[in-house]
């Protein structure tokens, strides 16, 4: 089993590891997953990207999550409906936000509890126009069940 | 005055109508100033429920009398809306200060297959320890879903399944009556001018 390491120091860093070819293309900032209680078994990562030339992120991997999707949440009649999508458009030179009411990287089939203050490691995968594939690892901290959306929630994550 | 039933002329009717058509219509309206969240107070459905606490035992509404009731429908499994919802309660909480001892959140889970006692318990405790979680059976859960015209359904997803639910919270007076319900957007500070409000009554 893969081992979190905790760092809350780390948010303070720009928490992004560039893969090689996807290094001048997407830009990620302030990722973050949401901890979980022992036992639950999902939870969703939120992060800001942003691509000089339009991207799509299509797929993820985490060594902490047997499935990795890429999700929307919408609003329909009153009922929220989360659903998987086939990719998220990166329009390029805009940043698109993976917050909570929109999007997110669904972790489903947790292999272990996300405490607050983890890092969690995520491979984004995006096609470019050029429909070449590029990967980057990010390392996500892990921000408590309460986190307020869209606030940093008092771990002195980088603020823009 | 002294007219007889069938002396009262047309005229008069029409203006009777007129002004208690528009005594509605500002009643209503100031209604809708005075609350935040829809007022449904009167409704005939969300009247009760009784389900089982995480700490064994059932509770019905009447456990809560005294209190603000805010009454939420979700799932563990859920990375979004409802850690949300329960954050919001627990702002809404820090809010009312010295009030918040009288509100009372309380979360119903839709999927009682995976959310057992024990995830429930932790949920809580990773919130606000004073939040009560409630599960029943999904005979029950569905029935107490449809009092208060919760939608659900599970959806499949990957290899595992997701659930379709109403986002809206439910806000009971302190005597027990269905009063609010906020939608999941409304704002801490609204919500917890309601709370107030519910609570300042008599
Ligand atoms: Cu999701």
């Amino acid at each position: 089993m893969y081992s979190l390491r905790t760092s809350r120091s780390f948010g303070l860093l720009v928490s992004v590891l560039l893969g090689a070819s996807a290094a001048a293309q997407v830009t990620v900032t302030e990722p973050w997953v949401r901890a979980t209680v022992p036992q639950q078994k999902a939870t969703g990562a939120f992060m800001q990207l942003k691509a000089e030339q339009s991207m799509r992120l299509v797929a993820g991997k985490s060594p902490v999550a047997g499935v990795v999707e890429i999700h929307e949440m919408a609003m329909e009649n009153g009922m929220m409906k989360m659903r998987q999508i086939p990719g998220i458009e990166i329009p390029a030179g805009q940043t698109l936000a993976l917050k909570p009411g929109s999007y997110h990287v669904m972790l489903m089939d947790l292999k272990q509890q996300v405490k607050d203050g983890d890092t969690v490691p995520i491979t984004l995968e995006f096609v470019g126009l050029d429909n070449k594939k590029h990967t980057m690892e990010i390392k996500a901290p892990a921000r408590p069940l309460n986190a307020m959306p869209g606030k940093a929630s008092g771990h002195g994550e980088h603020k823009h | 005055m002294h007219l007889a039933p069938t002396r009262v002329s047309p005229f008069l009717l029409l203006i009777a109508l007129f002004f208690s058509a528009a005594m509605v219509g500002c009643d209503s309206a100031r209604q809708a100033v005075r609350f935040h969240a829809a007022d449904v107070t009167g409704v005939p459905y969300g009247k009760d429920f009784r389900l089982q606490a995480v700490d064994g035992g059932e509770r019905t509404l009447a456990d809560f009398r005294g209190k603000v009731v805010l009454l939420f429908f979700g799932f563990v499994q859920c990375p979004d809306v409802c850690p949300t919802a329960l954050t919001r309660a627990v702002e809404i909480k820090r809010l009312l200060g010295s009030d918040g001892e009288r509100f009372q959140p309380i979360f119903v889970t839709v999927d009682p297959e995976r959310d057992t006692a024990a995830i429930l318990r932790e949920y809580m405790r990773a919130f606000d320890p004073g939040f009560v979680a409630l599960y029943a059976t999904p005979d029950v859960t569905r029935k107490t879903a449809d009092e208060f015209r919760v939608h659900y359904a599970k959806v499949p997803t990957g290899s595992s399944y997701t659930m379709d639910h109403t986002a809206a919270s439910y806000l009971f007076d302190p005597a027990g009556r269905l009063r609010l319900v906020a939608s999941h957007s409304a704002s801490a500070a609204d919500v917890a001018d309601d709370v107030r409000l519910l609570l300042r009554e008599r």
